[in-house]
């Protein structure tokens, strides 16, 4: 479904990615893991059209966007969760969705019809599925942490993806926000056949829900291999996983 | 917030304007029709300024060219005055939409210089060109339609068609593209990734604005019957973003409110001193300093804090 081949992005003189390549088949739960710094999130950022790389290629659906705006590659079918809490914070929940519903739906240039009347069906099935249709009128500000971070999710189901993308969908989140998160993120493959492409620093749940993990140093891609491919690697194990010995975990 | 209060509100406001007329001497209607064409021009402004947050810092050179446009259709080739108000709107937004299409690719505060540059440069034009806009001297004795022509006639028609403007700011604001505008606001980066493309929404937000800019042009041109280059000059651009902030610049109506203080406070205390702008300075500070969000704002955040006790109890 999607390929990234030998993807570059520098800033000034900083190469942030630096010969990125991933794989990612229909339906399957990719993560992408590597240190702080190791340049996963601008790697999100390129595929998804937010930056602009330098070089490489991304192929989508056998199509090349490469460089495709945001707003393009949204209309492709990719969608995106920030790691930063990026909602519309003056809006109700509700409302927050119902601007990716409508955008989706090609009707934001509509300059008549309340907006009230207006996908209201299709944002409230997307808040019931994730959870948070009781909270719907609250003023997304005010919400926990973690209910923002679903809500991230929320927002990203709006544009009616093929592809989701995650940026490490639970950071900040209690423990118990974050098995009820791993839960819905099986759910949306699950259920409603979502592709799926996160990161995330919480091994346990890298190793937990996804097909295959790409790992990350540098900018660079060292190794994309299922599970255990990955764990016993001894580059890997150099890199990121401190060195030690845990392939006989 | 409040959608159908400030409906409400707008209804009575309109009812008692209409009849204000029977009892009022001419003064009176006169500074009335000119707060509802200032207040409907800043109004326009926070269009883009408050719900779009797109720094229009030189909205006033629409005002301008709404009334240009009409006055030189009237006056200088000789069309009917329905037609002028017609046309005047027109140029208005069709220069909003040159100006905003220059000006979107940049963001925030550089959207702004560049924009104040360019509606400068448009101010200096309209000064020089006396054979055409009559220069600084701007163009009088616009002969006006019988309709229209009578004080009262003014007055109404002032009423109704800026009546008539904000209903329909008002709709488009609670349509999708209303709320896709709000949502550019709090959030560029995250309306991109929802698919929206940001700056055809916001091309399209300067070009509704400059189009209510031009009409309340054309009700200057209405109530006054003149034209003068000061109708785009800067500083008038400044005063009505004074006036959004003063009366709340999140709410609908609040560019309204500050317009009617604003041009009261001109209009009444410019009789006993020259120097009433230092009376609204410090107004204004004290507004910014206690009252951020604004005259009406404040009266929201009481209204919203009395209902839910009231609510809780």
């Amino acid at each position: 479904m999607l390929q990234v081949r030998n993807l570059h992005k520098s800033f000034g003189g900083f190469k942030a990615v630096n010969g990125a390549n991933l794989e990612v088949a229909d339906g399957e739960i990719v993560a992408v893991i590597g240190p702080n710094g190791a340049g996963k999130t601008t790697l999100f950022n390129l595929i998804t059209g937010i930056l602009s790389p330098d070089g490489g290629q991304v192929i989508f659906k056998g199509e090349d966007i490469t460089g495709l705006p945001a707003h393009r590659t949204c209309k492709k079918g990719i969608t995106r969760s920030f790691q930063v809490v990026n909602i519309f914070s003056r809006l109700t929940v509700f409302e927050n969705v119902r601007i990716a519903v409508l955008s989706q739906q090609g009707k934001t240039f509509n300059l008549f019809t309340p907006s009230k009347r207006l996908v209201t069906d299709e944002t409230a099935s997307i808040l019931k599925s994730v959870g948070l249709i009781k909270k719907k009128d609250s003023v997304c500000g005010a919400l926990s942490h973690g209910d923002q971070k679903v809500l991230e999710i929320a927002i990203a189901l709006g544009g009616k993806p093929q592809l989701l993308i995650l940026d490490e969908p639970t950071a900040g989140m209690s423990p118990e926000e974050t098995a009820r998160c791993i839960d819905l993120i099986k759910a949306l493959r699950n259920s409603m056949g979502l592709t799926i492409l996160f990161c995330e620093h919480d091994m346990e749940i890298v190793f937990g829900i996804a097909n295959r993990i790409m790992v990350m140093v540098r900018g660079a891609t060292i190794i994309q291999g299922v599970c255990d491919e990955v764990r016993c690697n001894q580059a890997v194990q150099d890199a990121y996983l401190g060195g030690s010995d845990v392939c006989s975990v | 917030m409040g959608a159908r209060k400030s409906i409400v509100a707008l209804v009575i406001i309109l009812a008692i304007l209409a009849i204000a007329p029977l009892g009022l001497p001419r003064f009176y209607t006169y500074l009335i029709a000119l707060i509802v064409t200032t207040g409907l021009l800043s109004t326009s402004l926070n269009f883009v300024l408050g719900f779009g947050g797109i720094y229009q810092f030189h909205h006033a050179v629409f005002y301008g060219a709404g009334a240009y446009g009409a006055a030189i259709m009237i006056s200088k080739l000789g069309y009917s005055g329905w037609l002028g108000f017609v046309v005047g709107p027109l140029v208005a937004a069709a220069l909003s939409f040159v100006i905003g299409l220059i000006c979107v690719r940049l963001s925030k505060l550089y959207y702004g210089m560049l924009q104040i540059s360019l509606g400068s440069l448009v101010w200096a034009i309209v000064y020089r060109w006396y054979g055409f806009t009559g220069g600084d001297d701007g163009i009088h004795g616009i002969p006006m339609p019988e309709l229209v022509g009578s004080p009262l006639g003014a007055y109404y028609f002032t009423l109704i068609v800026g009546g008539l403007s904000l209903l329909v700011m008002h709709r488009i604001l609670n349509s999708p593209f209303g709320s896709t505008l709000q949502g550019i606001r709090d959030n560029a980066v995250r309306s991109q990734a929802v698919g929206v493309n940001v700056r055809r929404h916001q091309l399209a937000a300067v070009v509704i604005a400059g189009f209510f800019g031009g009409v309340a042009g054309v009700l200057f041109v209405v109530v006054d019957n003149s034209v003068f280059p000061d109708m785009m000059f800067w500083t008038l651009s400044l005063e009505i973003t004074i006036m959004a902030l003063l009366g709340g610049w999140l709410t609908f109506l609040g560019p309204m409110l500050g317009a009617a203080v604003t041009v009261s406070l001109r209009t009444f205390v410019s009789g006993f001193t020259d120097y009433w702008t230092l009376i609204l300075g410090i107004l204004l500070v004290l507004v910014i300093l206690f009252l951020p969000e604004g005259l009406l704002g404040y009266v929201f955040e009481v209204w919203k804090r009395r209902t839910s006790e009231s609510a809780e109890e």
